[in-house]
């Protein structure tokens, strides 16, 4: 099992430092990220490229992120305190 | 924030067609000819973007079926079933669906798009989890909603990633709904059903088929591809439209679980909305009847779309997916495709323009939907239009893109 699978703890300030390397990649260092970086108003990405974005996160953590709750989702950290308690939950 | 301030971005979006001189979305069928031509903007023309698979809605015997139940049951029945009562010919018409899928029972809603907000409401609720094929119907996502459930998507098609999201929900995996579609409304691909059975046996869970594209055009009776797959008895809950090959107006789930018929009362969709009319009822259930007996029909339309999609590919287009009665075009960008779509209008050709954000990956298409009523002739004349325009227009294939 990877860390990931749930037998290694992750901590918020972890993830936060995964979403900010995948944004920084994704937006070519155009943008600063932090903690309360808009996911939508900040960033200038589409649709498809935050559904992309989307994937591989869920894919990093081995987590689904439902849709249902992506409306209570704005900034970085509320990304970060859902993947948390979706990989506690793991 | 004003209360019509969210309509700018549309106001901006219509102005921009306006000044281009096109309005893809406001066209009006001065006259409807047949189940394949019609009069627009004055002048005769093929209707290849209709969904009337079969070409059953100038049917002598459901348009006399229609009548009788007009002069006999009047225009309406002016109330839901809950309220009003059912009329018999409701039930009737459950009990033959359920007959025709070898199904305990079935439920008969307004409109196909209220079958899946329907039975998804009434069925799931904010404990259940939904694992939703991405590219699923607006009616399936918004059925969720009104439930209230945990949503999950897998990516499109992607039978390892449907796999890997059931194991993820651990033990919750035997109480999930998974929804597919048998082919998908934009770009008329199918879903690989033999293999996402597989994935349901293995973790458990229950399986909804939309077969509203598939319905009397896929297996041997026309019952979808949980017929042409083999996989009828895997399949939980089927959901299909009238409004499409049947020729009418409405929507259906069928189902072998006892609970079926609790669902009537949990969702709000059928509890609050008038009953389909006798003429619609009575027109579907003339319809059905042609569909199971259809093979002539679905040979007629097998061989009008693979003659187009052949011809399509042929010409050097980039086409949405293998053969189907769904042929999507895919463009290089939105401003291409609306000049092509007026473009085919011109020629006499109607054809459905779907651009973002309602195509899957974010690409512009041009999507025909071929009947069994087209003629060889008019097949002919769609194909030349495309013809005529590839090398007028100079267009260069399209990526189809991925998810």
């Amino acid at each position: 099992m990877n860390a990931m699978t749930g037998n290694i703890t992750v901590d918020y300030p972890q993830i936060v430092a995964e979403i900010r390397s995948e944004l920084t990649t994704l937006t070519q260092g155009r943008v600063e990220i932090n903690e309360d970086t808009d996911l939508l108003g900040d960033l200038n990405l589409d649709s498809l490229q935050v559904m992309n974005f989307m994937l591989q996160i869920e894919d990093r953590f081995d987590i689904s992120i439902p849709v249902s709750i992506l409306p209570d989702v704005r900034t970085v950290k509320d990304l970060a305190l859902q993947i948390e308690r979706l990989v506690r939950a793991s | 924030m004003g209360l019509f301030d969210k309509f700018q971005g549309l106001a901006a979006a219509r102005r921009e067609l306006e000044t281009i001189g096109i309005d893809p979305f406001g066209v009006e069928i001065e006259r409807i000819i047949s189940p394949t031509e019609g009069i627009i903007h004055g002048r005769r023309t093929i209707l290849a973007g209709t969904n009337n698979y079969l070409g059953l809605t100038f049917d002598p015997d459901c348009v006399a079926a229609a009548k009788r139940a007009l002069d006999t049951e009047g225009t309406g029945t002016t109330g839901s079933r809950m309220a009003n009562g059912s009329y018999s010919n409701h039930r009737r018409l459950e009990r033959e669906l359920a007959a025709f899928y070898e199904m305990r029972d079935a439920i008969v809603f307004s409109t196909g798009y209220q079958a899946n907000l329907g039975l998804l409401a009434g069925l799931t609720g904010p404990n259940d989890v939904v694992m939703l094929d991405a590219d699923c119907h607006a009616s399936i996502y918004d059925g969720c909603k009104l439930a209230g459930a945990e949503v999950i998507r897998f990516r499109h098609n992607n039978v390892d990633d449907l796999a890997k999201r059931m194991r993820r929900l651990g033990a919750r995996a035997a109480d999930t709904l998974i929804v597919i579609e048998g082919i998908y409304s934009m770009l008329g691909d199918r879903a690989p059903l033999e293999e996402i059975v597989a994935v349901k046996r293995e973790f458990g869970g229950y399986l909804l088929v939309d077969e509203a594209h598939s319905l009397g055009v896929l297996g041997e009776r026309g019952r979808g591809l949980v017929e042409e797959a083999g996989v009828l008895a895997d399949a939980d809950f089927i959901v299909g439209t009238f409004s499409k090959s049947l020729g009418g107006a409405g929507g259906f789930c069928v189902s072998d679980l006892p609970a079926l018929d609790l669902i009537r009362y949990s969702s709000r969709p059928y509890i609050f909305t008038a009953s389909p009319s006798p003429a619609t009822i009575a027109s579907t259930r003339q319809a059905l009847v042609k569909l199971a007996a259809g093979r002539d029909l679905r040979a007629k339309l097998t061989a009008n779309y693979r003659r187009l999609h052949s011809e399509l590919a042929a010409m050097g287009y980039t086409l949405g997916a293998p053969a189907s009665p769904v042929i999507a075009v895919v463009l290089n960008d939105r401003l291409e495709a609306l000049q092509f779509w007026k473009s085919l209008v011109q020629h006499g050709v109607y054809v459905n323009l779907m651009l973002p954000p309602a195509t899957p990956n974010g690409v512009s298409l041009i999507r025909c939907s071929v009947s069994a009523a087209h003629s060889e002739e008019q097949i002919a004349a769609v194909s030349a239009a495309f013809a005529e325009l590839k090398s007028a227009a100079g267009i260069v294939p399209a990526e189809l893109g991925t998810s």
